[in-house]
């Protein structure tokens, strides 16, 4: 299935997503829980969970934690210009380095952005993560054709993500 | 008063950044996994979300495959225009999260829309509202999606 490709999703499979894009309720029997608030049962919910995991929907179902109040305050998006035929190997490779959270191939808009690789890294703070980039850059070696990490300076906005809205 | 994260706290985390169980008594089953009652596992993951150690504990949805579009834009203000581009983009009801960094690329946004064709409208009017162009960089190809954080 490619990245844009959507799957078709029913009336209570939107409902379900809408009760629990925030998360699962944390009570003994959650999907009793949801059940009562989507008019279902809970062995239908269930079943409806295990379909979108398997198909993809649902990425995992676990926690999400969040790096910096768990003490990684340096948090650098850094961008790369690497060939783009080389770009699955080293894609691969970068995304599973312990410390890079999220690895994206994007698009570049020459002659202002050369960079086509993104990839998030988290350090303790600014000196690890820089410690850390010059790994990747190590790894790249000559296809490395200019790399630079740009720090949040400030939150402008942040909402949460409404993947369906519950009109 | 926030506190650390304990080894249990830990034990939770690392895990249970995927695979929590799909059954009546998911918690049940996972606490009996870490060596703890079930009321207590629920009780930590509260505190984690509370102290927001946790951003979230459930469901993680892919969001391109709900059949909406996302696009990550960039975007070079000058300075002395920059509170004012901050707040008619941050106007806009698709603009999910919006970051300044430093950098000449200083303004760098998420757009999440209802239908993949609307990203495509949704820019022209920020660069009309605006007057500066927008880059948009949609992902290509995605490698890696952390569930690996070691805590």
């Amino acid at each position: 299935m490619t990245e844009t490709q959507s799957t078709t999703l029913d009336e209570l499979d939107r409902r379900i997503i809408v009760a629990t894009q925030s998360g699962l309720p944390l009570v003994p029997e959650p999907f009793a829980a949801i059940a009562t608030q989507v008019g279902s049962t809970s062995e239908e919910v269930m079943r409806r969970f295990q379909r979108m995991l398997e198909s993809g929907i649902i990425r995992r179902i676990g926690a999400v934690p969040n790096h910096y109040t768990l003490g990684f305050k340096g948090n650098g998006m850094t961008v790369w210009d690497i060939p783009d035929d080389k770009i699955g190997h080293y894609g691969k490779l970068i995304g599973n380095l312990d410390f890079v959270s999220h690895a994206y191939q994007r698009p570049r808009h020459q002659p202002e952005w050369n960079y086509n690789l993104f990839a998030m890294v988290h350090g303790k703070d600014r000196q690890e993560v820089e410690q850390k980039v010059e790994k990747i850059a190590q790894l790249l070696g000559d296809d490395n054709r200019g790399h630079e990490i740009l720090y949040s300076s400030r939150i402008l906005k942040k909402t949460g993500l409404r993947l369906v809205s519950d009109k | 008063m926030s506190r650390e994260l304990d080894s249990i706290d830990r034990a939770i985390l690392n895990r249970y950044q995927g695979d929590f169980p799909i059954c009546e008594r998911p918690y049940q089953a996972a606490a009996e996994i870490i060596g703890i009652p079930e009321s207590e596992l629920i009780r930590r993951l509260e505190r984690m979300l509370e102290q927001k150690q946790l951003s979230r504990f459930g469901p993680m949805y892919h969001a391109e495959r709900l059949g909406g579009g996302l696009s990550l834009c960039a975007m070079r203000i000058p300075e002395e225009q920059y509170d004012q581009v901050t707040e008619q983009i941050n106007a806009f009801p698709e603009v999910a999260h919006n970051y300044a960094r430093d950098h000449a690329f200083n303004m760098w946004f998420v757009l999440a829309t209802e239908t993949p064709e609307r990203i495509g409208s949704v820019l022209d009017e920020i660069e009309r509202h605006t007057g500066f162009r927008v880059y948009n960089m949609p992902k290509l190809q995605e490698f890696f999606i952390g569930l690996k954080f070691e805590v």
